[in-house]
């Protein structure tokens, strides 16, 4: 089906612009023209139908499914529903005191925290349209698998500690406030306005990252990155993990590039690796959590999620070897 | 008089929020009791995790994004 893209940036590339095919530059934008089309229609087709589904879920109906769990239970709901709740960072404070003052443990609330902005869905279909499907699914499981162990770690170590003593004062709410009535059209007009917004966020970003890309696809030789960054340098991994950092919230621009960092022979595991700390290690929502969490739990969040990237892209080209 | 509460820590869809109840208001001339509730503990302890949510006398009617225009004058009329 997505052939028609390919038709679509022959046609424009080569007879509308007239750029001669077998010329860098027409390479160049050609790839531009396929994947500018390509995104943009992948994610407003798929961004309208996860926004519909997960009308159903909210943070407050995922405290309400997770009170009262064993803690095994409590863990694997708490990432997998960490992975399709969304929430904005203006929210994680109260959601973060709500969660602890209903009983519910520090590493499970900690668990969902960290899933819930790691596994991404505009990284997720970017991922799937440019490196392929199963390293979306890789991509959704890893970013559990950190969430959960993460979460166990703080449980395990008693970091009970490095939480403001005034979240444990706050009492649960009485009664359940009633979710506002939800007609399937307002569901629908809700994923609308969703996609548009995230669009409107994205589409500078989008560009630029694919612009990016068709230049390196074009101009940049194929051994310069097995050459320098391919499986053999032992710091590409940790490396990649820290250029990523400040990239934050431009994933939807670090796709693109990643997509033809891989095609020109960077390891699959360092490619995972940079996308993740893009997507998961964002300072300055790190540093909102600061009035429930103490410094020392801010450095371990950043810690954590650093050293386990980079364990997940030596794992990975290790596998893919 | 409608006693409207927008809870929001500060973001800016949460003060957009509360803006366009207070112009929705004034424009078709109704009076209200606006608040916007910025501390986390009580939004917490009302039982909101998803903001801007809004509360009109007591029933919760909106939460997470921006409300649509038309939907503001259902609640305050």
């Amino acid at each position: 089906m997505l052939e028609i893209f390919t038709a679509l940036a022959d046609a424009v590339t080569y007879d509308l612009l007239r750029v001669d095919s077998q010329t860098r530059l027409g390479e160049a934008v050609h790839f531009f023209i396929e994947d500018t089309a390509k995104i943009f229609f992948l994610l407003t087709f798929l961004m309208l139908i996860v926004g519909f589904l997960r009308s159903w879920v909210s943070p407050e109906k995922v405290r309400y499914w997770l009170e009262g769990k064993p803690k095994m239970i409590a863990y694997a709901l708490a990432v997998i529903l960490g992975a399709v709740t969304p929430f904005c960072s203006c929210s994680s404070i109260p959601l973060f005191i709500a969660f602890l003052s209903s009983g519910i443990p520090l590493g499970v609330t900690m668990a969902f925290l960290i899933t819930s902005p790691m596994v991404n869905e505009v990284a997720a279909i970017l991922f799937g349209e440019a490196i392929g499907w199963h390293f979306t699914l890789a991509y959704v499981v890893v970013g559990m698998a950190t969430g959960m162990v993460g979460g166990m770690f703080i449980d395990g170590l008693k970091l009970e500690k490095w939480v403001e003593p005034f979240v444990f004062q706050v009492k649960r709410a009485d009664g359940e406030l009633n979710e506002p009535q939800i007609t399937i059209k307002k569901r629908f007009s809700h994923a609308w306005d969703e996609t548009v917004d995230i669009l409107k966020r994205v589409w500078l970003y989008v560009l630029i990252g694919v612009g990016v890309g068709a230049g390196i696809h074009g101009f940049v030789p194929q051994e310069w990155f097995i050459t320098h960054a391919g499986t053999d340098n032992v710091f590409a991994v940790p490396l990649a993990v820290l250029m990523a950092v400040p990239l934050y919230s431009n994933v939807t621009g670090v796709v693109p590039v990643a997509e033809v960092l891989m095609e020109k022979g960077l390891p699959v595991g360092t490619t995972l690796a940079f996308i993740m700390s893009t997507v998961a290690i964002s300072l300055p929502e790190i540093v909102i959590l600061r009035k429930v969490l103490k410094p020392p739990m801010l450095v371990f969040f950043i810690v954590y999620l650093a050293l386990a990237f980079i364990i997940v892209g030596y794992g990975f080209n290790w596998l893919y070897q | 008089m409608k006693k409207v509460e927008v809870f929001g820590t500060g973001c800016k869809t949460c003060i957009a929020t509360e803006d366009m109840i207070k112009n929705k208001a004034k424009s078709i001339g109704v009076e209200i009791d606006l608040y916007h509730i910025h501390d986390p503990v009580e939004i917490a302890s009302r039982g909101i995790m998803t903001t801007p949510a809004v509360i009109v006398d007591g029933t919760l009617v909106h939460k997470g994004g921006l409300p649509h225009d038309a939907e503001i004058e259902g609640w305050i009329k």
